[in-house]
């Protein structure tokens, strides 16, 4: 599945968030409003990071929380948050965080592809810059859509 | 040649690092085995090399093996350079045989 077609419905811009902990929710709840997690796997998001730091942030200024499928599921799942000010992790290379994508991982190949086309987005450039200048959740889904019309999705 | 990825969960950063990993190895033509795993069932598994968070530092300064630290994880070069240097220097050691 398309990244667009994941993440479609699941972004919401300028979320006021004080601390990770906050941002971690606000990115469950959204996705638990779609049904595609319960809200024992914001928990364990959260859990997450308390228990083994700021892992979950992968890149600057971007964060990547999740758990394991087992801890609430329903379906494969990405969403994004984008913080009205970003928030620390306490990852020194990386923060302040003000882009949080919540990822529910299925235990198929679905997920490994996910994470491919994740990954790809994530290192082209300009797709982060575009989808911090974005003014509407439409805009930034359209940066999913043209990275995959370019080639990206491949 | 045996590399692992780590990350928190070993379901998350660790599966795009090692995705990557074996692209851009496949690229150059340099054969290796990745695997992806968490911190906490590494401990004691033998690998050439480590390859993981910038943060997870401190929990691998005892590790005997080499161990490539990278701070963005979704950097195509800085993980390629890193990685393709420590794999390199490896082989130059090995005499070319692993």
């Amino acid at each position: 599945m398309k990244l667009s077609e994941l993440i479609e419905g699941r972004i919401k811009l300028n979320l006021p968030a004080t601390n990770w902990e906050e941002a971690v929710r606000a990115a469950g709840a959204l996705l638990e409003s779609k049904g595609d997690i319960s809200p024992t796997y914001t928990e364990a998001m959260v859990r997450v990071v308390r228990e083994l730091g700021p892992y979950a942030v992968i890149a600057p200024g971007v964060a990547l929380p999740h758990a394991r499928p087992e801890d609430g599921v329903r379906r494969s799942c990405l969403g994004l948050v984008r913080l009205a000010t970003p928030v620390e992790f306490g990852n020194k290379a990386n923060d302040p965080v003000d882009l949080v994508f919540p990822l529910g991982g299925s235990r198929d190949e679905g997920h490994l592809e996910v994470l491919a086309a994740l990954a790809r987005f994530l290192s082209t450039p300009g797709n982060l810059e575009a989808i911090r200048k974005a003014k509407t959740e439409e805009e930034v889904l359209s940066v999913f859509r043209q990275h995959e019309m370019e080639g990206g999705a491949r | 040649m045996r590399i692992v990825t780590l990350c928190g969960m070993g379901f998350g950063s660790s599966l795009m690092l090692k995705m990557t990993i074996e692209d851009i190895l496949r690229a150059r033509g340099i054969k290796a085995e990745v695997v992806a795993w968490d911190l906490g069932s590494f401990k004691g598994q033998q690998a050439d090399v480590v390859v993981a968070p910038d943060d997870m530092e401190r929990h691998l300064k005892d590790y005997p093996g080499v161990v490539v630290l990278i701070s963005n994880l979704v950097d195509r070069k800085e993980i390629e350079t890193k990685v393709v240097g420590a794999v390199e220097g490896l082989l130059k050691g090995a005499g070319g045989t692993k």
